[in-house]
């Protein structure tokens, strides 16, 4: 071929960023459209009851509006459509007049203008008969049953209770995490059309092609007669891998009012009505012995979820893999409660189950009186210690290792409060972590054109991940061309079947289908067209234990007098695989980080218990990381491999997040004195009566 | 700028013939990126909105709409503001700059190319508003406008940590805050802030 230098490993600027520092990259909401009329979504203030009246008359002669769909003339929803963890009542809206939760939608008011369907939204009286609510989560809560175990299920491994008995030190804490919310900064927005027989949508979401499935299922459509588009997305986070509020409500207003309707939502909807972290409270038991050796793991956690749709957060996954352990017990134990279906948010099992984990070792290695550092590498397992697979890469050590180097890590003092700076309390802290990678079935088709381009279609989704520019760059090595060779097409649920944006496994699962046909299209003398499935692939795929790992460390600054912490050095060592393109997988993870850091120190979704409503659903309420949050962040990445995927990537979306918690509750803990077992860590949980004394 | 009532200018720039109602409709002249556009607006009309939905520059995005997240910043006069938080009529006899508006024809500005060589975005939403953000924050800081963390007295230095707190109105939850700081410091270094 023609001996194009390798375009993967190569740090390159985003091929779609002239575009976004122009403002020319069009999102959902941006997509301009003839005779388009906008809908408001009007949402529940109550949070368990029945709808008594919707009074659309009183609104129905203001100025521009065409009209609101209610349960009363909403179309009927096929109650099958749901999601990977089966049917999602989250997705019947305007079906019936019962109110699940706060902020169900019950209305959409569509009108000729923004102004004008806001104005009638805001006017539209709906009466409610309240019932009572329960929105009090806690593990030992009566509803309390065993999460559905689709993955991360039940694990035991040897007799925990005789090894614990057995253990020089034993460990037993609870860790507390609120409600978090995915807060892309761009809200939810679709607009729907008819185009003869066909619905046409373009909507922010993390996969159209599952969307559309999801849409077809909903409104009993054939799935040939749905098409959904999304061109650049603001981010999703986890809250936009679900066909969203918007996109349902768009489609009915396209129906009912037979033109073109966007439905963006607020602000305070997208707190509301999409996604969220459930609250989790965790119970960890570590036993070791004097030498530091694990004898037994105990990890259990409970969180919230509703009635409505099933869903598993998978805390206790990452301790079935991270340690050597002879004794092993994990449970999951779900609490339905009047909440919105909470969902995978960045890091979903991982983030809030390696806070507790990594801050219970914290505290093995403080009752020993051993570096916590040589306490992960005195436990580094030789196989799964819950699967007994071997791994198929597993690079912690060097993570470990590096960023101890680079973050001056063996001159620390491990006693706690041993360092002021004036008023300031100064500690560090680390934490090990892992997620697991994979792929799914993804199709992929190649074109070689007659003027010597490729063209590359692929079903992928591009939230700011920089896909377009990482699978750009894995179609040019595939195919052995420069990267201005290749046009790549993706987003467009015509496209055909394809994983979403999510799980960490997107790049993985495009690049997969990508490479298997660049190697058909190459051997078939690049002629045609080549479409490939990589289903059956993957199944041929050995069983191992594949994971992505990183190690954080984190130096924090606390006032003791006001009990405000800052973070003034975060460093994360990754191993994530070959590495795409270093300078957007860097940006990533250390995107990652700084939603640890958040998660750490700012982000609570706070609800009214007498209401049930949530109190701070806005961005002057909740508060996520801002710039001045924010220090210089390092974040580097050790050599690694994975042998079982095309390419050797792995995922690096979510493993930023996971660990960046737990190294900064520990760094707190080494200034201070104090152990945080509950997130955020808010000054009132920080500030001492006597400080500095 | 004089205002000038130009009854039929709406109808010369193809815009919706919406009937002009008196009580709840304004034609105002909006300076936009050197452009003078002539709408009848609805009276609560947001700046924002006017722009993308009027104008159809929809390259200044909506975030919150509650002057929350810095995502519709743009330049009224040189100077940052919230466009979720200025009503379209008041905005008239004010230079608009948006995004758009902030590089040649096809020349990105340096604070542009910065973004782009240094990765000072993910998803792209933000990156309008931090632009705009940047461009007005280093020009208050070139009239020596002081902040919260310039020592008092003092003049003020552009460092990390002066910029990180200038530019705290603008979130990001992508994370790209470390990159977006190197952006502006860079743009700042190279001494032509607007090109």
């Amino acid at each position: 071929m023609s001996g194009a230098a390798p375009a993967v490993g190569v740090a390159r600027p985003r091929v779609e960023g002239p575009a976004k520092v122009t403002g020319r990259a069009r999102y959902a909401a941006d997509v301009p459209m003839a005779d388009l009329a906008f809908g408001i979504v009007v949402v529940s203030t109550v949070t368990r009851g029945r709808i008594r009246d919707i009074d659309v008359a009183a609104v129905q002669d203001m100025p521009g509006v065409l009209g609101v769909i209610d349960h009363r003339n909403a179309p009927r929803l096929n109650p099958d459509a749901g999601h990977f963890f089966g049917p999602d009542g989250g997705l019947q809206l305007l079906q019936d007049d019962v109110i699940p939760h706060a902020g169900r939608p019950v209305a959409l008011v569509v009108a000729e203008t923004l102004e004008q369907a806001r104005a009638a939204a805001e006017a539209l009286p709906v009466t409610y008969e309240v019932l009572p609510h329960d929105t009090d989560f806690s593990a030992d809560h009566p509803a309390g049953r065993a999460a559905m175990a689709l993955f991360d299920g039940p694990v035991d491994v040897g007799d925990v209770d005789r090894e614990l008995a057995a253990s020089a030190v034993v460990v037993r804490e609870r860790y507390f995490t609120p409600e978090e919310h995915c807060s892309a900064m761009e809200p939810h927005s679709a607009t729907a059309w008819w185009e003869g027989e066909r619905l046409q949508a373009v909507d922010s979401n993390q996969g159209p092609f599952f969307i559309a499935t999801v849409v077809a299922t909903l409104f009993s459509l054939p799935l040939e007669q749905v098409r959904i588009r999304t061109e650049h997305v603001g981010g999703g986070f986890g809250s936009k891998g679900l066909c969203g509020p918007q996109l349902v409500l768009a489609v009915m207003g396209a129906m009912h009012f037979a033109r073109p309707v966007r439905v963006t939502l607020s602000r305070n909807q997208v707190f509301l009505t999409t996604a969220m972290r459930p609250a989790i409270e965790q119970m960890v038991r570590i036993g070791a012995d004097d030498d530091g050796r694990l004898r037994a793991i105990h990890h259990e956690a409970a969180f919230e979820l509703s009635p409505l749709a099933e869903y598993i957060e998978g805390c206790t996954e990452l301790t079935k893999t991270l340690y050597a352990t002879p004794a092993l017990r994990t449970r999951l134990t779900a609490v339905p409660l009047d909440i919105l279906p909470p969902y995978s948010m960045r890091g979903p099992g991982a983030a809030p189950g390696s806070f507790a984990l990594e801050c219970a070792m914290d505290e093995v290695a403080e009752r020993l009186g051993i570096d916590p550092l040589e306490l992960r590498l005195r436990n580094e397992p030789t196989v799964g210690p819950a699967s007994g697979l071997p791994f198929s890469t597993r690079n912690l050590v060097a993570c470990l290792r590096e960023g101890a180097r680079r973050f001056g890590w063996a001159s620390r003092d491990h006693r706690p409060r041993m360092r002021r700076e004036g008023p300031l309390l100064v500690g560090t802290g680390l934490a090990a972590t892992s997620f697991s990678v994979g792929a799914f079935p993804s199709t992929a088709s190649i074109t070689a054109e007659p003027d010597g381009t490729f063209t590359v279609v692929v079903n992928a989704t591009d939230l700011g991940t920089g896909a377009r520019t990482a699978l750009t760059a894995i179609a040019a090595d595939a195919l052995a061309v420069g990267a201005e060779k290749v046009r790549l097409r993706i987003s467009d649920s015509d496209f055909g079947p394809a994983w979403s944006a999510g799980g960490s496994r997107g790049t993985t699962s495009w690049a997969w289908a990508i490479t298997e046909a660049a190697a058909k299209l190459r051997s078939s003398g690049d002629q045609g067209t080549v479409t490939v499935d990589t289903a059956q692939l993957l199944n041929d795929l050995p069983s191992r234990e594949r994971h992505s790992y990183s190690a954080v460390f984190a130096e924090v600054t606390v006032d003791p007098a006001t009990g405000e912490v800052r973070v003034r050095r975060l460093l994360g060592m990754f191993a994530v695989g070959r590495v795409v393109n270093p300078l957007m997988a860097r940006s990533q993870v250390i995107g990652g980080m700084i939603g640890g850091l958040s998660m750490a120190l700012h982000e609570e979704g706070v609800r009214d218990p007498v209401s049930g409503r949530h109190i701070n659903a806005d961005f002057a309420g909740y508060h996520i990381s801002a710039h001045a949050d924010v220090p210089d962040i390092e974040a580097d990445f050790v050599p690694d491999y994975e042998p079982g995927i095309p390419m050797g990537i792995k995922g690096a979306g979510e493993i930023g997040n996971v660990g960046t918690p737990a190294a900064i509750a520990n760094a707190v803990w080494h200034a201070t004195g104090s152990r945080q077992r509950a997130l955020p860590i808010r000054p009132d949980r920080v500030i001492e009566e006597h400080p500095l004394q | 700028m004089a205002f000038h009532r130009l009854s039929t200018c709406a109808v010369a720039l193809g815009e919706k013939g919406v009937a002009l109602n008196e009580d709840t409709h304004s034609e105002i002249l909006l300076h936009v990126n050197g452009v003078k556009h002539c709408l009848s607006v609805d009276n609560r009309t947001t700046l924002l909105d006017a722009l993308r939905e009027r104008v159809g520059h929809t390259g200044t995005k909506k975030g919150c709409d509650h002057g929350q997240c810095g995502a519709c910043t743009v330049l009224c006069d040189g100077r940052r503001v919230v466009s979720c938080l200025m009503l379209a009529v008041a905005a008239e006899g004010a230079e608009v700059t948006t995004v758009e508006g902030l590089g040649g024809d096809g020349e990105l500005l340096p604070i542009q190319q910065e973004f782009v060589r240094l990765d000072g975005f993910q998803c792209g939403y933000c990156t309008s508003g931090q632009i705009c953000s940047a461009v007005g924050m280093l020009a208050e800081y070139a009239e020596g406008w002081p902040s919260a963390v310039t020592a008092p007295g003092s003049e003020p230095v552009l460092d990390a940590v002066e910029v990180r707190e200038r530019m705290s109105g603008n979130l990001c939850r992508c994370g790209a805050y470390p990159s977006i700081v190197r952006a502006v410091l860079e743009t700042a270094a190279r001494g032509e802030v607007t090109g």
